[in-house]
């Protein structure tokens, strides 16, 4: 039912129309972070108020939500943000990611390919990229509009240097369109390569940070690295424990006290759907999901 | 003031804005298709289409630009009582309405700062015609290529080239948009 104490989708009109404006804008230059007058929002920072903000501009009644946390429908960000939804738009929800037509989600990208007609909704907790490198916002505004970036090839080489390889694991920035280096979100690098090229509208929100950016449909999306240090999408080098997938996102779950550890899919509903089509990992059970 | 300025509006405006926002945000997304847009009912010239931008978009915040035949009475009633937007000068708007011919020349528009790329104008160009065919357009939100019936083509390809700067359009016939961003290479037919 919704909240008709609230407006649909819990935001005022004008402040919708705030959001939207800055997303047609970031639409029409990917990659670049245009700045927005976040709100406060009935949740804390770093709880995804700058995706509940996107996806409340975003939203219409017809829209089946899906939300998902490191890829879960079930964890608790997950179900607060879905349930302020129900709430406050009364939209359909739904943990099939075939079905939804807006997914916000906090730092996966689901492993099925996304379609025409989608809209993911990243949250974002710091949109700017070389902050570490250079905490003065009129310092990075400047090193964008100069496409300054050797600051973060260096970052990358001195990892190279120290570790033997590019030791970023998450978080992974990106160049877009051959022009802005992005932060895709804490995304794992393994998702990077699903960021290019998806026929899916994506869309960042940083809601502290006041920021939101987009990325196009089929938009050309690199990951930086070096000729001789090429990018590679890394992930645990097991199966999935439950549906055995061996081509998708893992978390290692820690089972006992004496060191035992499984390995399962980040993406609650990929191994569910594989495990309902039959497929069984070293511990899974069948029939149960 | 005009009593006909105050019909046309969204009856229920925060569904119809959200409905009239996807049309725009898939338009924007995906140049060179074209979405339906309704709700709005505005007064000659403008197009229900536009209508429907202008109500979803605009407001006291964002000046607008009436452009030759649409800088009329009807219309800056409509506009003023409904949006609640500045109307003024092609040099000072965030939005600019009209046809294609009367804003003319369209660089006097905002194209944004090279800090601040976003601060640049959106062009609603009102066309008797809007089809799939024409122009060629390459760039993001383009698989491969897309055609759009542009009016011209040296314009576009002018403003493409000053990106990340540049103005942003959208097409508007009757019940349909189409969207042009900067970002989006055009190539004459």
């Amino acid at each position: 039912m919704t909240d008709q104490a609230y407006n649909f989708a819990y935001l005022d009109e004008q402040t919708k129309g705030m959001i939207r404006r800055a997303i047609l804008k970031g639409l029409a230059v990917p990659g670049y972070q245009v700045p927005f007058a976040s709100r406060e929002m009935p949740m804390p920072y770093g709880w995804g108020t700058g995706g509940v903000q996107v996806t409340a501009a975003c939203l219409t009644p017809e829209d089946t939500l899906k939300v998902i946390d490191q890829g879960a429908d079930d964890t608790t960000n997950a179900v607060s943000i879905r349930k302020f939804f129900q709430r406050t738009a009364g939209v359909a929800v739904t943990e099939a990611t075939t079905e939804a037509s807006i997914i916000q989600t906090r730092h996966r990208i689901p492993e099925t390919t996304l379609s025409a007609g989608q809209i993911l909704v990243y949250q974002v907790p710091i949109p700017e990229p070389l902050r570490f490198l250079e905490p003065r916002e009129t310092e990075t505004r400047k090193m964008h509009e100069l496409e300054e970036y050797g600051l973060m090839q260096v970052k990358l080489y001195e990892d190279i240097a120290r570790h033997g390889q590019i030791a970023t694991a998450y978080a992974y920035p990106v160049r877009v369109e051959g022009r802005y280096v992005m932060d895709p979100s804490p995304i794992p690098k393994f998702d990077n390569p699903k960021l290019s090229g998806s026929a899916a509208i994506q869309l960042f929100g940083a809601g502290r940070e006041q920021r939101i950016y987009a990325l196009p449909p089929y938009s050309d999306v690199v990951s930086l690295d070096f000729d001789d240090h090429p990018f590679t999408a890394s992930k645990a080098a097991h199966d999935c424990a439950l549906c055995g997938a061996s081509d998708s996102y893992l978390d290692e779950v820690i089972t006992d006290d004496a060191g035992g550890r499984m390995f399962v899919c980040s993406d609650t509903d990929f191994c569910g759907g594989r495990r309902a089509g039959g497929h069984l990992g070293a511990l899974g059970v069948a029939g149960a999901l | 003031m005009n009593p006909a300025a105050l019909e046309g509006g969204f009856t229920n405006a925060a569904v119809q804005s959200a409905q009239a926002f996807r049309a725009a945000l898939e338009a924007m997304a995906r140049p060179g298709t074209l979405q339906p847009i309704t709700g709005a009912a505005p007064p000659a010239p403008m197009s229900p289409a536009a209508g429907a931008l202008l109500l979803t978009l605009c407001d006291s915040t964002t000046p607008v630009h009436l452009a030759g035949a649409h800088d009329c009475a009807a219309l800056r009633d409509w506009v003023t009582f409904h949006c609640g937007a500045p109307l003024v000068g092609a040099r000072d708007a965030s939005f600019a309405l009209g046809t294609w011919e009367a804003p003319q020349p369209v660089d006097r528009f905002a194209i944004g700062l090279p800090d601040y790329p976003d601060r640049a104008a959106t062009l609603i160009v009102e066309t008797t015609a809007l089809g799939q065919t024409g122009a060629r357009l390459r760039g993001p939100g383009i698989q491969t290529t897309a055609a759009l019936s542009l009016p011209e083509s040296a314009a576009f390809q002018a403003n493409h080239a000053l990106f990340p700067l540049g103005f942003d359009c959208f097409f508007a016939c009757e019940g349909q948009i189409a969207a042009l961003p900067r970002s989006t290479i055009v190539e004459a037919a």
